[in-house]
C-alpha cells in the first residue's frame, strides 16, 4: 500500500517529481565533481611540481665519490618513487688553457630530470658532448675540441647546445662512461626527483641516510618549500569553492522540494481528514524524499564522476581518479537535505486545520 | 494600476517572496565570489610562486665562464667582467617596475680560511635603495625566502657575516663567534641554512666582498624576482623584428623576455635572461591552476543558475490560483505575464545587488584568509552579474509563468491545483 502510494504520487505529478529529481541530480553531480577534484588535486599538482627537477640531493663526503655499487643501492632505495641521476664534476682546461667545468652524467636520465633544459640536440654516441651556450661561445671549433684533465686529453664533438640561464650554461656535459674512462672519477652527487607528500619525502630521506651513512642527504628547500606553499593554498581555495557550490546546490534542492510538498497540501489535508495521523503523513513524505534522494544522488554521482574526469583530462591531461568512497557522503548528504526540505513544510502545515486547506485558504 | 498591483504583491506576499529573494541573493553572491576568485587567482598564485626565488638573472655582457662546482667557486676575481652596483636602483625605473618584487646582487670572492679556500659571497640582505623619490628595500631576504638564519641577519653596511650551516658546524662556529679569514677578523652574526651551495660558504655584505676582491662598486650577477606572464609563442619573438604596434604590445606584456629586455636597457653592458628552471615551471603551474579555477567557476555559475531558476519556478507555480482569479476578472494574457515578469526582474535586481555586495565581501575575506591579501571584484562586473541574475530569474520563471497564464481560471478558482 505504502509503495503503491509513493509510485502513484510520482506518476500523477510527473512534472514536479521530474523537477525535484533533476534538482537532486544536479546538486549531487556538482558535489561529487567538486569533492573528487579536491581529493585528487594534490596528486595532480605534485606531478606538475616534479618538473622543477631534483627535490632531494645526495652528496658524497668531501673528496669521496659513489662507486657503481653504491649508485645501484641508492637507485634501488629510491625505487619507483622517482628518478635518481648521478653527476660527476671536474675542472678541466681548454686548448687556450682556460678552466672549464666538465660534468659526466646519465644523459637520458638527466633529460627526464630537467625538462626545462633547452637543448638543441642531445648527444647519442661516445665522444659527443652537450655544451652550455656560454661554454660554446668560448670554444674556437665546436665540432672538434679538446679538454685536458691531469694530463689526459679528451677529444669531443659538440652534439648540441644547452641553455638554462644558470650554472649549466658554462659547463660541458658528457656521458658517464666517457667521463670515467677519461678521468677515472666516479659521480659525487646524485640528484633525485621524488614524488610524494612531505611525509613520504621525509621517509625517503631517512632511508637514503641509512643506505649511504657517510653521504650528506638533504632536501632542496627551494623546491620543497615552494611546492608545499602552492599546493596548500590551492587546496584551500578549492575547498572554499567546493563549499560554495555544494551550498548553492543544497539550496536548489531545498527550494524545489519545499515547493513540491507545499503544493500538495490539499492531498495531505485529505489524508488527515480520512484519519491519517501526523506521523503517518511524515513517514510518507520522508519515504518519498528518501527515494528521490537515492535515485537522484545515484545518477548525480555518476554524472559528477564523469564531469571530474572531463575536467582532469582537459586541464591536467590526466584522468582524475574516481573515488567511489565519495558515494556514501554524497548519498547521505542528499538524503539529509531532502528529508529536511520535505519535513520542514510539513511542520508548518501541521498547525493548520485540514478543513481550512480543503476550503482552499 | 499596474504599479499598484506589483507593489501590493510585494507587500502582501512578503514572506513568500523572501525565500526566492534569498535564493537569488545567495546564487548571485556565490557567482560573484567565484568570478572574483577565478580572475584574481592568477595574480595571487603568481605572487606565491615567487617563493621559488629569482626567475631572471643579469650577467655582464662580456663575461668569461663561471667555474663553479657546488659551493666552490674557482673563477679568479681578476678574470671576467663586472656590472656596476650604482646601476641597481635603476631597476625600479623600468616599465614593469611594479612587477619587480625584489632583486639581489652577487659577488663571489675566495678567501683563505684555516688553510682552505672558501668562497665568500657578497650580497644585499635587506638594503634600502633610492630611485628618484622612491625608497625601497631589496635583498636576499626577499629574493630567497627559503634562506633561514639562526641568529641575526647582518646589517648591509657592517662587517658582520653569515656562515653556512655545514661550514659552521665543521669550524664549530655559532651566532656571535669570531671568524678570521684573509687575516681579518669578523663577527658571525648568524648561521645560514639554505639547503643549497650557501651552506658551505660565507655570505657577507656586498661592501665587504668588494673590499676583499679589490673591486669597489662591482657586482658579478644580479638575481631578479619578478611577477611574469607565462611565455607563449609571441613572447619568444625578437622585438627588433616586430612591427611598431606589435613591438609595443610585446614590450607592454610582462613576459620574462620583455622584462629581461628592459633590465638590459637600464643596466649598462649587461645580458639578462630568464632562469629557466623557475620561469618555465612556474608558467606551467600557473596555467594549470588558472585552468582548474576557470572550469570550477563555470560549474559554480551553472549550479547557481539552476538553484535560482528552480526557486523561481517553484515560487511561480504556487500562485496559480492568484493567476486564475486575475484571469477570471478579465486580465489579458499579456498584462498578466508582464506583472510577473516585472516582479521577477525587480526581485533579481534587489537580490542581485545585495548578492554582488555579499559576493565581493566573500571574495575579499577568502583572499585574506588564504593568501593574506584581499581578492578584489571589479565593480565593472556589477552590470554583468545583474544582467545574468535577471536573465536567470526570468528564464526560471518564464516557463512557469507561461504555464500558469495558460491555466484554465475555472480550475484555479475551484481550488483544483
Amino acid at each position: 500500500m505504502y509503495l503503491r502510494m509513493l509510485l502513484r504520487a510520482a506518476r500523477l505529478r510527473k512534472m514536479q517529481a521530474a523537477s525535484a529529481l533533476t534538482g537532486v541530480m544536479v546538486a549531487a553531480a556538482a558535489a561529487t565533481a567538486m569533492l573528487n577534484i579536491y581529493v585528487d588535486v594534490e596528486t595532480k599538482l605534485r606531478k606538475e611540481f616534479r618538473n622543477f627537477g631534483a627535490n632531494v640531493v645526495v652528496e658524497a663526503a668531501e673528496g669521496k665519490s659513489f662507486s657503481p655499487e653504491t649508485m645501484a643501492s641508492i637507485r634501488s632505495t629510491v625505487g619507483a618513487r622517482g628518478l635518481a641521476v648521478p653527476f660527476a664534476y671536474t675542472v678541466a682546461r681548454t686548448d687556450k688553457d682556460q678552466p672549464i667545468v666538465v660534468a659526466g652524467t646519465d644523459l637520458e636520465l638527466a633529460k627526464k630530470l630537467n625538462p626545462w633544459w633547452s637543448v638543441s640536440a642531445w648527444p647519442n654516441a661516445s665522444g659527443q658532448a652537450l655544451v652550455g651556450v656560454r661554454a660554446a661561445a668560448t670554444l674556437d671549433n665546436q665540432s672538434a675540441f679538446r679538454v685536458a684533465h691531469d694530463g689526459h686529453l679528451l677529444h669531443l664533438r659538440s652534439a648540441g647546445t644547452l641553455r638554462t640561464g644558470a650554472g649549466e650554461d658554462s659547463r660541458v656535459y658528457i656521458s658517464l662512461e666517457d667521463f670515467r674512462s677519461w678521468t677515472g672519477l666516479d659521480p659525487s652527487v646524485v640528484e633525485i626527483a621524488a614524488s610524494g607528500s612531505r611525509e613520504e619525502i621525509n621517509t625517503l630521506l631517512h632511508q637514503l641516510h641509512e643506505t649511504v651513512p657517510a653521504a650528506v642527504v638533504r632536501p632542496v628547500r627551494q623546491v620543497t618549500e615552494g611546492e608545499a606553499n602552492i599546493v596548500g593554498k590551492t587546496r584551500s581555495t578549492l575547498l572554499s569553492s567546493a563549499a560554495f557550490i555544494v551550498l548553492t546546490a543544497a539550496l536548489c534542492v531545498l527550494a524545489t522540494l519545499m515547493g513540491w510538498v507545499f503544493d500538495r497540501r490539499r492531498d495531505f489535508a485529505i489524508m488527515k481528514a480520512l484519519g491519517a495521523s501526523d506521523l503517518l503523513i511524515a513517514l510518507f513524505v520522508s519515504g518519498e524524499a528518501a527515494l528521490v534522494a537515492m535515485v537522484g544522488a545515484g545518477m548525480g554521482f555518476v554524472l559528477g564522476i564523469g564531469i571530474a574526469a572531463w575536467i582532469g583530462r582537459v586541464n591536467f591531461h590526466a584522468p582524475v581518479v574516481p573515488r567511489l568512497s565519495l558515494l556514501a557522503p554524497v548519498l547521505g548528504g542528499a538524503v539529509g537535505i531532502t528529508l529536511i526540505s520535505s519535513l520542514l513544510p510539513l511542520r508548518l502545515l501541521r498547525r493548520i486545520q485540514p478543513a481550512m486547506i480543503l476550503r482552499g485558504e | 494600476m499596474f504599479v499598484r498591483l506589483v507593489y501590493e504583491s510585494f507587500r502582501r506576499q512578503g514572506r513568500r517572496k523572501l525565500l526566492v529573494t534569498i535564493a537569488v541573493t545567495l546564487g548571485t553572491a556565490v557567482a560573484t565570489a567565484m568570478i572574483g576568485i577565478a580572475t584574481g587567482i592568477g595574480d595571487k598564485i603568481s605572487r606565491e610562486l615567487r617563493t621559488y626565488g629569482a626567475n631572471l638573472v643579469v650577467t655582464p655582457e662580456e663575461d668569461s665562464l663561471d667555474v663553479e662546482i657546488g659551493s666552490v667557486n674557482l673563477k679568479p676575481s681578476s678574470s671576467g667582467a663586472y656590472l656596476d652596483e650604482a646601476a641597481l636602483p635603476k631597476i625600479k625605473g623600468i616599465f614593469w617596475s611594479n612587477n619587480i618584487l625584489s632583486f639581489t646582487p652577487e659577488l663571489p670572492v675566495n678567501v683563505e680560511l684555516g688553510g682552505d679556500e672558501i668562497t665568500l659571497v657578497g650580497t644585499y640582505f635587506s638594503k634600502t635603495l633610492t630611485y628618484g623619490t622612491k625608497e625601497f628595500r631589496s635583498g636576499a631576504r626577499t629574493t630567497f625566502p627559503w634562506w633561514k638564519v639562526n641568529g641575526d641577519w647582518p646589517a648591509d653596511d657592517s662587517g658582520d657575516v653569515l656562515v653556512g650551516e655545514r661550514l659552521g658546524s665543521r669550524l664549530a662556529l655559532g651566532p656571535g663567534s669570531e671568524i678570521t679569514f684573509d687575516g681579518q677578523q669578523h663577527r658571525v652574526s648568524g648561521i645560514l641554512s639554505t639547503g643549497g651551495a650557501e651552506d658551505d660558504q660565507i655570505v657577507a655584505p656586498l661592501g665587504l666582498a668588494q673590499a676583499l676582491a679589490g673591486k669597489p662598486g662591482a657586482v658579478r650577477k644580479i638575481f631578479v624576482s619578478a611577477i611574469t606572464k607565462p611565455e607563449d609563442a609571441f613572447a619568444l619573438r625578437n622585438p627588433d623584428s616586430l612591427s611598431p604596434a606589435d613591438r609595443d604590445r610585446w614590450y607592454c606584456s610582462p613576459y620574462p623576455q620583455s622584462i629581461a629586455y628592459q633590465l638590459q636597457e637600464v643596466i649598462p653592458h649587461s645580458h639578462a635572461q630568464p632562469i629557466r628552471q623557475v620561469e618555465q615551471n612556474e608558467g606551467n603551474v600557473l596555467s594549470r591552476i588558472e585552468g582548474l579555477m576557470l572550469l570550477i567557476t563555470i560549474a559554480a555559475l551553472v549550479t547557481s543558475a539552476l538553484a535560482v531558476s528552480s526557486a523561481m519556478a517553484t515560487a511561480m507555480f504556487e500562485r496559480r490560483t492568484e493567476v486564475g482569479l486575475m484571469k477570471a476578472l478579465g486580465a489579458g494574457r499579456f498584462s498578466l505575464s508582464m506583472i510577473f515578469i516585472v516582479e521577477s526582474v525587480l526581485l533579481a535586481c534587489v537580490g542581485g545587488v545585495v548578492g554582488f555586495a555579499g559576493g565581493t565581501l566573500l571574495a575579499h575575506l577568502l583572499g585574506r584568509a588564504i593568501f593574506g591579501s584581499s581578492i578584489a571584484v571589479d565593480p565593472v562586473l556589477l552590470p554583468v552579474v545583474l544582467a545574468i541574475a535577471i536573465g536567470v530569474t526570468f528564464g526560471g520563471s518564464a516557463v512557469a509563468i507561461r504555464r500558469a497564464v495558460k491555466y484554465d481560471p475555472v480550475l484555479a478558482l475551484r481550488g483544483e491545483a
